[in-house]
């Protein structure tokens, strides 16, 4: 079978240690699983920079390194508002806001919480479509790292797909969401020691920054677009033709900053369920504020070297070539082939191991998400309630099999219907568009009831699909791309589309939630809601501490390195 | 829980250290291979941090037990 990159025995050799590391921490945390706690909740008992080094690994999965990487390269250095406007305030308002509540109120999970603060209904709704959405998602990186894995190095796609599969479920079987967390840690520094060098030897080569900022600007101007429309992160955002990601600050801010960020950092329970993994409340709103401080520097990382990769397309002299996906470039591929590219046998190893770790962080995270909501808020809430509590292990560890299975098969899925994968992704995008207004609601507005909750979500739902299905992306065919109702409205690009669709989706929610919560009773008393809502919690105060070793100090400092960062690549 | 996870990450990138830094040796001469990286023995580079790191996590490891151990 031809394939783009030899491996030497070096490489498998480090390739084999990692792997044997990863299934040892799992062995080693075997004999602590002893409760249902312990396995899905890691005991709540893990400091603060654990949780917060796997807060920010669980989302580094390969998705997001290919995607981020390929936005580099699609779109310069634009891709860094998905860290420092579409990551770091939103991890900011959960630490200090939002974390008291999931932490406080004892719920062991997301949809808990909307259980305890709202209904069964609206938990049930939210159960159910992340359930479905993790097992989803890990099938698709699953499939995206066995489909890579055959074309680079032609080795066999079920062997990488079973190889890579068997491997997350044995260290989440045996040590359950500390085996995951713990591993996330070690990927981290694993995916930072893989990866670096690639910016660096990258950036050498072209030259330097300035060197890839004047490469740059000459296909920005080539292109139509001012000279830093690759290099300076917000020049061209006036306006939605004058920059190369199609949509304009407004859309920008709002769309991403606001409603798909906080959506994703503040209600996904694969990323808040790391913070509340922690040993106390200091630690768990600690999580995201630690999280932040690598999460601002990733775009070095991933988006640098799709930035390299747009610069060396562009010169016929590179010798430097994308895999090809129905005759154009595949930017999903800029991280492997640019690995390949600069990379000797030895660290090409270390590299492409970074990229399994990568991977399976991601996959570890979902698995570990998904048993935690089966056993928690399916099983034990609607098929089999009042167990001792060695049942809820059991039915965990299984979980973590049966989600593992049905990864598989997604896997496979994906591997037959390219189409049918665009469309989940397109559904998972309408359920979750509206999910941060029913959180916002809950916790700051006493008010909102049940009811409100559960018909605002569904209407956000609705108002997500609709929008869809009434704009299109300019240029493409009517169908997945939108426009399946009517053509009302054609955005300059997908992303202008999607952040549209999300704030949308939102303002439906956040309206409708209001107005049906104002029209019904409300079911919980203010007592009931003490913990859960703002208004009736007592303030958090840590005893004995510092001005300066409050979580607010670092949050202040977080932010404020962020507004630097931006500032600087202004 | 028990498990420090520190012994584990500083173990590994102490294995994963030697093993590249001794490759780098190895391939000095090797002008050949490093074409790719711009002429850098960066399997060198690369293992030798890997060992500081490395070593520097088994050092914070043993540091938290030494109190911990006290009581």
């Amino acid at each position: 079978m031809e394939h783009v990159i030899s491996l030497g025995w070096i490489d498998l050799l480090i390739m084999a240690v990692y792997i044997v590391f990863v299934l040892g921490i799992g062995w080693l945390l075997k004999r602590y699983m002893l409760t249902a706690t312990d396995f899905l909740e890691a005991g709540r008992s893990l400091p603060a920079w654990i949780t917060g080094l796997a807060f920010i690994s669980a989302n580094l999965g390969a998705l997001e390194v290919f995607g981020m990487a390929a936005s580099g390269a699609k779109y310069g250095i634009k891709t860094v508002h998905f860290y420092w406007i579409g990551a770091i305030p939103a991890m900011i308002f959960l630490a200090i806001f939002m974390m008291p509540f999931y932490y406080g109120s004892k719920a062991r999970s997301a949809p808990e919480y909307l259980k305890l603060r709202f209904d069964e209904k609206t938990r049930g709704l939210n159960a159910i479509s992340f359930a479905v959405m993790t097992v989803f998602t890990s099938g698709i990186s699953m499939f995206a790292l066995a489909e890579l894995m055959r074309i680079l190095l032609g080795w066999d796609f079920n062997f990488s797909l079973i190889l890579s599969a068997l491997i997350v479920l044995i260290y989440t079987y045996l040590g359950g969401l500390t085996s995951a967390i713990y591993n996330e840690v070690l990927q981290f520094f694993l995916i930072v020691i893989g990866f670096l060098p690639l910016s660096i030897i990258g950036l050498i080569n072209v030259g330097g920054w300035e060197g890839l900022k004047e490469a740059l600007s000459e296909v920005a101007v080539e292109r139509g677009f001012s000279a830093g429309a690759y290099t300076a992160s917000w020049q061209g955002m006036g306006s939605a033709a004058t920059n190369p990601m199609g949509i304009q600050w407004f859309g920008l801010i709002m769309g991403l900053g606001f409603v798909l960020s906080f959506g994703y950092w503040c209600t996904n329970f694969l990323v808040v369920q790391r913070a509340m993994a922690a040993g106390s409340m200091r630690a768990a709103r600690r999580t995201p504020l630690i999280g932040a401080i690598p999460k601002m520097f990733l775009p070095l990382l991933v988006i640098l070297p799709g930035m390299i990769a747009l610069k060396l397309l562009n010169d016929p002299e590179s010798g430097f070539a994308l895999l090809q996906k129905d005759g154009s470039d595949d930017f999903n591929s800029v991280i492997p082939m640019m690995l390949g590219h600069y990379f000797p046998t030895g660290l090409l190893g270390l590299g492409l191991t970074a990229l399994m770790a990568s991977f399976m962080s991601g996959m570890a995270g979902n698995v570990t998400a998904f048993n935690t909501v089966w056993t928690y808020d399916i099983y034990q809430s609607y098929i089999n309630p009042n167990r001792p509590d060695k049942h809820y292990l059991r039915v965990g560890q299984f979980a973590t099999v049966f989600g593992v299975i049905i990864s598989i098969g997604t896997a496979y899925l994906a591997a037959q219907f390219d189409n049918i994968m665009d469309f989940i992704q397109l559904v998972f995008a309408f359920v979750n568009a509206p999910l941060f207004a029913t959180f916002l609601l809950g916790m700051f507005w006493k008010r909102s009831t049940g009811h409100g909750a559960f018909y605002g979500l569904l209407a956000g739902i609705i108002a997500a699909t609709v929008h869809h299905g009434l704009t299109l992306t300019a240029g493409e065919a009517i169908g997945i791309k939108g426009g399946w109702i009517h053509v009302f409205h054609q955005y300059p690009s997908e992303m202008a589309l999607s952040f549209w669709t999300a704030i949308w989706a939102f303002v439906v929610c956040f309206i409708f939630t209001i107005i049906v919560s104002f029209s019904t009773q409300r079911t919980k008393s203010d007592n009931e809601l003490k913990g859960l809502v703002y208004s009736m919690t007592p303030k958090y105060k840590e005893e004995g501490e510092k001005w300066y070793q409050s979580n607010i100090a670092l949050a202040i400092l977080v932010g404020a390195m962020a507004i630097v960062l931006s500032i600087l690549f202004w | 829980m028990g498990v420090d996870i520190k012994l584990p990450i500083g173990l590994m990138f102490t294995i994963l250290g030697i093993i590249l830094t001794i490759h780098g040796f190895l391939t000095v001469a090797n002008a050949e291979l490093y074409k790719k990286s711009l002429g850098i023995n960066i399997n060198l580079w690369v293992g030798l941090s890997m060992l500081v790191f490395g070593i520097f996590m088994l050092a914070l490891s043993k540091k938290l037990k030494r109190p911990e151990a006290k009581k």
